[in-house]
């Protein structure tokens, strides 16, 4: 088996050079590895087609500007079609090949890796998906959400409503539409434990996945629920199904707000355009829209080779939150070589330096994270988005929802 | 193997009944099984043994739904809800009573067997398309149970975290330690599966799915069978997902949604029905070929394709080319990887001298 893989690897080679690549001639050079799991294909596609074109151009961005510190990166991406044991066999191939930062992909593939993880002593990302508690770096040593987390993302909602509706919840009704998955339920106990220290009357209606067919529950929302505000916790083709629902039920779009899965552009254009969508609030982890330098930067790396840059950095909400998670690896492995003066990391020293992250924003991209060896969250920090005259404006500044509420949960999680 | 067997004559009825007629057939197992054993953990690195661990898992699993699809004729599109039955069982014992492993196998197992035997009481009566949408019922029923009872799944999250098996005071962590212990589980299965089917059981399973009636003429119980066809493969599946559940860490029915089922009936068909080399051949081809495809392209890709856009176009590509490859090895040989081996095995048994 080995000697077979070092026949394929002399094809590779021989191959690369016979079309004119330059392979990996000249001085030895300095490399650290990135392991990223990102899917194209399997039910989170829609995500993955922008998410992961993003990672690889932040990553040939750096490369281009001369790697991290004088260490090239090597970013590898794999494909586990969301399925579990693909995942694992993909994880200890990117570890066998010396990953020192691991990319996960999906919410039961962060459960099933988090052991290996620990193990193995490599960090791990899983931004605005993943397990809540893990923003307990008590716990899970080396599981990052670096994002804010389900409960974070259903707090902030919830904060953001009560700012709406005039500083008060008490009498208020809220409807809770969201996936009948695991990812979908997590929210609950935060909404239920908001509902009774801010005194609202709370919902909750579920959408059997894949939620292409959600016209009886809209129905039930509008027509008799009547609720001040709706939260859509969605994933997939689903959240614009029900912006499309909402919208023949006549229900004003000013009253939803979706939360991190249900908020890209993708989703806008699907419902049938930004007429449709018109006044729907998203909750973003990672900045919206092309105002931010690095997107310059990366179209300038396109330009300057020639090429237009990609189409799929139109759907900038997910095109940014690639930007968001390579560039935190990016700036752990940073921390991680300054830290031991230059030499090569390892995957403890990069878990080391995910935890001094902080003042890391990207001009804005990315929020005023701090994570520390606790806090693998960073703060929770969301930014709200409403969909006004064809484009995404930001409503406002990052913030955190009920981040005592929050950390009570994560607490108790234990 | 290639062995000839000629001048065999049995003169007793247990060597008529012996699984291997001739010394050479003991010996070419055993060296299989040093093989397996003793050279491939220690000759193997990390990262081949964890496929190898991943194919051991698959091959109980396919083992389990091949006694029920390929020996008894019943069709079950439920064993990825069945394996989430044992995965739950199993994770809800370490997490309450911190029960070892030898518990939690037979009692994963036990479980599935009996939600099993249940979900197989509608084949008393239809067969074929029919009895599949009724398993296909029991998967979204277990699903969903697991995932909106806290009590079996352990909170909204719907996932156990178990810690891995402890074999005589050591935790087994590596990939190697692992692969012993899936071993030992999968050789328990094989021999287990190959002397069920040989025996009154097993005959009794085959002449059920050769034709019930007739079955029932000859005084086979067909509801004892039937059932009993169920619950036993449900038992692998349980185990099967205990398996799942101490090499992974942990118990999470979004593991086991129907696409698995629909793996490991691809498993059997591929391999072969009713056969237990199939059955692994079909394990090791489901679990392999994705990875397979994917180095192949790694590899050549970048004859046809940027560098740049390789990333993006491989995971496609690799899905193509995996349903390509099934097409071909059916159109190849209807009946399997298995009846491809044995073609193989047959033209070498008498070359050269075949006429």
């Amino acid at each position: 088996m080995k000697s077979l893989s070092r026949i394929m690897m002399a094809a590779t080679t021989a191959a690369a050079a016979g079309l004119g690549f330059s392979g990996a001639g000249g001085a030895e050079q300095k490399e650290v590895m990135i392991g990223a799991q990102c899917d194209h294909t399997g039910p989170t596609q829609i995500v993955g087609v922008v998410i992961c074109p993003a990672q690889q151009d932040y990553m040939s961005l750096i490369n281009s500007k001369g790697g991290i510190e004088g260490y090239k990166i090597n970013y590898n991406e794999l494909d586990n079609e969301y399925k579990v044991p693909p995942a694992v066999e993909e994880y200890e191939r990117q570890k066998g090949e010396g990953a020192v930062s691991m990319m996960i992909y999906g919410t039961p593939q962060a459960q099933a890796l988090n052991q290996k993880l620990q193990e193995d002593k490599i960090p791990g990302t899983s931004p605005g998906f993943g397990i809540s508690a893990s923003a307990d770096g008590g716990r899970f040593p080396f599981l990052f959400p670096v994002a804010a987390t389900y409960w974070s993302q259903s707090a902030a909602a919830v904060q953001f409503i009560k700012d709406k509706l005039g500083g008060s919840l008490k009498g208020k009704k809220i409807a809770y539409v969201y996936y009948d998955n695991p990812a979908g339920h997590e929210p609950l106990p935060i909404l239920e434990d908001l509902q009774k220290t801010e005194g609202f009357e709370l919902r909750s209606f579920a959408v059997p996945p894949p939620g292409v067919e959600m016209g009886a529950q809209v129905l039930d929302i509008t027509q008799r629920y009547h609720p001040d505000f709706v939260i859509d916790h969605l994933f997939g083709r689903s959240p614009s199904v029900a912006i499309k629902e909402y919208k023949r039920a006549g229900f004003p779009l000013s009253k939803v707000i979706g939360l991190v899965w249900a908020s890209a552009e993708a989703d806008i254009q699907a419902a049938g355009g930004w007429q449709v969508a018109e006044g729907y609030h998203t909750l973003q982890f990672a900045g919206a829209g092309d105002d931010y330098p690095i997107r310059q930067e990366i179209k300038a790396m396109y330009k300057a080779q020639g090429k237009e840059p990609p189409k799929t950095m139109d759907d900038t909400v997910i095109y940014n939150r690639g930007i968001l998670n390579a560039a935190i690896h990016v700036e752990a492995i940073r921390n991680a070589i300054k830290a031991n003066g230059g030499q090569k990391p390892t995957g403890t020293d990069v878990k080391n330096g995910f935890e001094q992250i902080h003042d890391f924003t990207l001009d804005g991209l990315v929020p005023p994270l701090k994570i520390t060896p606790t806090d693998h969250e960073g703060g929770g920090w969301v930014q709200i988005f409403q969909v006004h005259d064809g484009k995404l404006v930001k409503e406002t500044d990052w913030f955190r929802g009920y981040p005592d509420v929050v950390a009570a949960a994560v607490k108790k999680a234990e | 193997m290639f062995h000839r067997e000629s001048g065999v004559f049995k003169t007793s009825y247990a060597a008529d009944m012996a699984l291997y007629p001739l010394p050479i057939a003991k010996w070419a197992v055993a060296a299989f099984a040093g093989l397996f054993i003793v050279i491939v953990p220690l000759t193997f690195g990390e990262y081949y043994v964890s496929i190898l661990d991943l194919i051991l898992i698959a091959v109980v699993g396919a083992l389990g739904l091949n006694i029920l699809v390929g020996y008894t004729g019943q069709i079950s599109i439920g064993h990825g809800a069945f394996m989430s039955v044992g995965a739950y069982t199993a994770a809800n014992l370490v997490v309450h009573l911190d029960a070892p492993f030898w518990v939690t196998i037979p009692a994963g197992g036990l479980m599935a067997a009996l939600i099993g035997a249940v979900v197989g009481i509608p084949s008393l009566r239809i067969k074929g398309i029919y009895l599949a949408i009724a398993t296909l019922a029991a998967q979204l029923i277990i699903e969903w149970t697991i995932n909106h009872v806290p009590a079996i799944s352990g909170g909204v999250q719907a996932s156990i975290q178990v810690p891995r098996p402890t074999f005589f005071g050591t935790q087994l962590k590596s990939q190697t330690q692992l692969y012993l212990f899936l071993m030992g589980f999968a050789v328990l299965a094989i021999v287990g599966t190959s002397n069920l089917v040989r025996s009154r059981i097993g005959r009794a399973f085959i002449a059920v799915r050769d034709q019930d009636i007739a079955a029932e003429i000859i005084g086979i119980s067909t509801f004892r069978y039937k059932l009993l066809a169920f619950a036993i493969s449900s038992f692998y599946a349980g185990v099967t997902g205990v398996l799942y559940t101490y090499y992974l860490g942990i118990a999470n029915y979004e593991q086991f949604q129907i696409t698995v089922s629909i793996d490991y009936l691809a498993m059997i068909i591929i391999g072969g029905l009713g056969s237990i080399l199939g059955s692994i051949f079909g394990a090791a081809f489901v679990t392999l070929l994705p990875i397979v495809t994917r180095w192949f392209l790694e590899s050549f890709g970048g004859l046809i394709f940027s560098q740049a856009d390789l990333a993006n176009i491989i995971p496609n590509l690799r899905l193509i080319l995996f349903g390509g490859l099934i097409i071909f090895f059916l159109v190849v040989e209807p009946e399997g990887l298995n009846r491809l081996w044995r073609n193989i095995r047959n033209y070498f048994r008498v070359w050269p001298f075949s006429y």
